[in-house]
């Protein structure tokens, strides 16, 4: 097991170097530049800023020279925030943005599994049917959509909870909400399924036939069938997650990584789009070896050798 | 059923003479009520958005982008079921106008991932070795992107034009049809049918495209139907950002911006476009798992 997440770290490397120069050469070959709108800028001006940043020099050796920052941890300067380096940036809006997602990852988890469990336990009842149709409705309504609701009525027309902003648990608890339901609802068709498969299998039914509890069989021999796609669908989903939480961050005015991107994008903020595109790609290959390591202990079947 | 004895088959429900995995699957569509009720909400809204403007400008006189600032945030009225916007435009017709511009991109941004997948898959399956090795490779790096900022870089660097907008949310959503279609091909690669058309001469672009590709039509059908509200999502997404569709044109993640920003005076421009987006959405997801369950009864309640 060791040997195995040693060699997927090992592999990792390869493919974030990958990542790293694709989405180098995609954005620097792009056309624009980050001081185009500040027209009117004498050519000196414009070669000294460029020289500073290191944009006068061949692509190749900008390349290279990114990697090296990157060795040291050190993302460069965004242009945008002339006083600012994008660690900066980062460090300022990553705490938020971690919260939220854990959050909103936290209320998928917990209401998708079990609905999912209850649907699959109470197969073809009215609870099943009830709560695969609001599973569908989850689906079906956009976070962008269900946000903004949510605001209208715990927020503006009832006063519970603040509809934006930041600072303490409350802040956290539309935008967590918002950002999850869509995964909460995935989860719980993922979880109805996967378990519904294993209903027959041997196992579960040498587990009934050796006289376990009935909550014993579903938590803890049906419940593991059933986790198995829903860990396989984390990896992407926390990818998804990360995305859509701009869009709620947005909403919500949370001050969190999400609107810099944007931002950084359309101001051709090399360093601070790069900074922000590696970082999710750190995380999405870390969570991605993470859900195989879980799988291996959920599914007794699988070997790592 | 072609082996049950036809005595056997009165018995349960009518013969059905030269009946084929297709006429199956539509059988078994027709009967699920859920996926028809979807797929009828879904061509009623479609026919509304292509059609509904056009009445609307015939008996009013009015599209999208024309203003009336002395009526301007009205609520839902007769004369404006929708109610109307700041600038006193009709809140129905843009909301149709959006649905239009969703349906569009959702068709052609999946049709054009449903391509590109089909032949990447098929090519890397049928290849196989070093070469299905790599391919594959590639398509687990581009999965590991973070790659709706990948589109939000294509579209802010490149412009903001429809046809670029459906291209990059197609260019970055092939990835799970290239890998179903790569799976059926390296099994049905092996079957004795492509054996015979190998030996009677046909070379590999035709066992390709005439033996395997339709061969894998039954999944990626079932995967561009689900593909079609998923892109519609995104094209949403972008708008909403303010990375889609431009004003004067309405989009319905627009739309939503604009009323989310004005929601706790305008709920109606809100609830409208939001309403309209969701319905479409529900209506084409049932659809599609209900297009999945007939055409791929083994793939029933996954994904």
């Amino acid at each position: 097991m060791l040997g195995f997440v040693v060699r997927r770290l090992l592999g990792l490397v390869p493919t974030l170097l990958v990542i790293v120069a694709l989405s180098f050469l995609v954005i620097r070959l792009a056309p624009g530049s980050p001081f185009e709108s500040e027209r009117g800028i004498p050519p000196e001006v414009l070669a000294e800023l460029n020289n500073k940043y290191g944009f006068d020099r061949p692509l190749s050796e900008q390349l290279l020279r990114y990697f090296g920052g990157l060795l040291r941890g050190d993302l460069g300067l965004s242009t945008k925030y002339p006083q600012r380096s994008v660690n900066e940036i980062i460090a300022d809006g990553l705490p938020a943005t971690l919260l939220l997602a854990s959050v909103a990852l936290c209320w998928a988890l917990g209401l998708g599994i079990f609905a999912g469990v209850v649907s699959a336990v109470r197969q073809n009842t009215a609870w099943d049917h009830g709560l695969m149709g609001i599973a569908m409705l989850g689906i079906s309504l956009p976070s962008f959509v269900l946000g903004p609701l949510l605001a209208l009525v715990f927020a503006l027309t009832f006063y519970v909870l603040p509809p934006g902003g930041w600072g303490g648990l409350r802040h956290v608890v539309l935008p967590g909400i918002t950002l999850g339901s869509f995964y909460a609802a995935y989860i719980a068709r993922l979880t109805r399924s996967g378990m519904l498969e294993v209903v027959h299998m041997d196992y579960v039914r040498m587990a009934r036939a050796k006289g376990l509890p009935e909550h014993t069989v579903v938590l803890r021999h049906m419940l593991r069938g059933g986790l198995l796609p829903v860990v396989t669908y984390l990896g992407p989903a926390i990818a998804n997650l990360m995305v859509l939480s701009v869009v709620v961050e947005k909403i919500f005015a949370t001050p969190g990584i999400g609107p810099y991107f944007v931002d950084a994008a359309f101001n051709r903020d090399y360093f601070l789009v790069m900074g922000i595109v590696v970082l999710y790609s750190v995380l999405l290959l870390c969570l991605n070896l993470l859900v195989d390591v879980a799988y291996g202990l959920l599914d007794p079947r699988i070997r790592y050798d | 059923m072609a082996t049950t004895s036809p005595a056997l088959i009165t018995e349960t429900e009518p013969l059905i003479l030269g009946s084929s995995p297709m006429r199956d699957a539509l059988r078994r569509l027709r009967k699920n009520r859920m996926a028809m009720a979807g797929l009828w909400v879904a061509l009623g809204l479609t026919l509304a958005c292509f059609i509904g403007p056009l009445l609307v400008r015939a008996i009013w006189g009015y599209d999208y982008e024309t203003q009336n600032l002395a009526y301007g945030a009205h609520p839902p009225s007769l004369r404006h079921p929708f109610g109307t916007d700041y600038f006193g435009r009709d809140l129905l017709t843009r909301v149709l106008y959006g649905g239009q511009i969703s349906l569009a991109v959702g068709l052609l941004a999946a049709s054009v991932a449903a391509s590109i997948g089909t032949v990447y898959g098929a090519i890397s399956g049928y290849a196989g070795g070093r070469i299905d090795g790599f391919m594959m490779r590639v398509v687990d790096v581009i999965y590991a992107l973070p790659y709706m900022f990948l589109v939000i870089v294509l579209v802010t660097i490149f412009g903001k034009s429809l046809p670029l907008l459906f291209s990059s949310l197609g260019l970055v959503g092939w990835l799970m049809t290239a890998r179903i279609v790569r799976g059926q091909v390296l099994s049905l690669k092996q079957r004795e049918f492509v054996l015979a058309a190998r030996n009677v001469g046909v070379r590999g672009p035709g066992i390709l495209f005439r033996h395997l590709i339709p061969n894998t039509l039954g999944p990626i059908i079932v995967y561009f139907t689900l593909t079609v509200p998923a892109m519609i999502l995104q094209e949403a997404f972008l708008s909403f950002l303010g990375l889609g569709v431009q004003a004067p044109r309405p989009s319905l993640g627009a739309l939503i911006n604009d009323g989310a920003q004005h929601m706790a005076v305008f709920w109606w421009e809100l609830v409208f476009p939001g309403g309209v987006m969701a319905l479409l959405l529900f209506s084409l997801n049932f659809l599609g798992d209900g297009v999945r369950d007939a055409l791929d009864p083994q793939l029933r309640g996954r994904t």
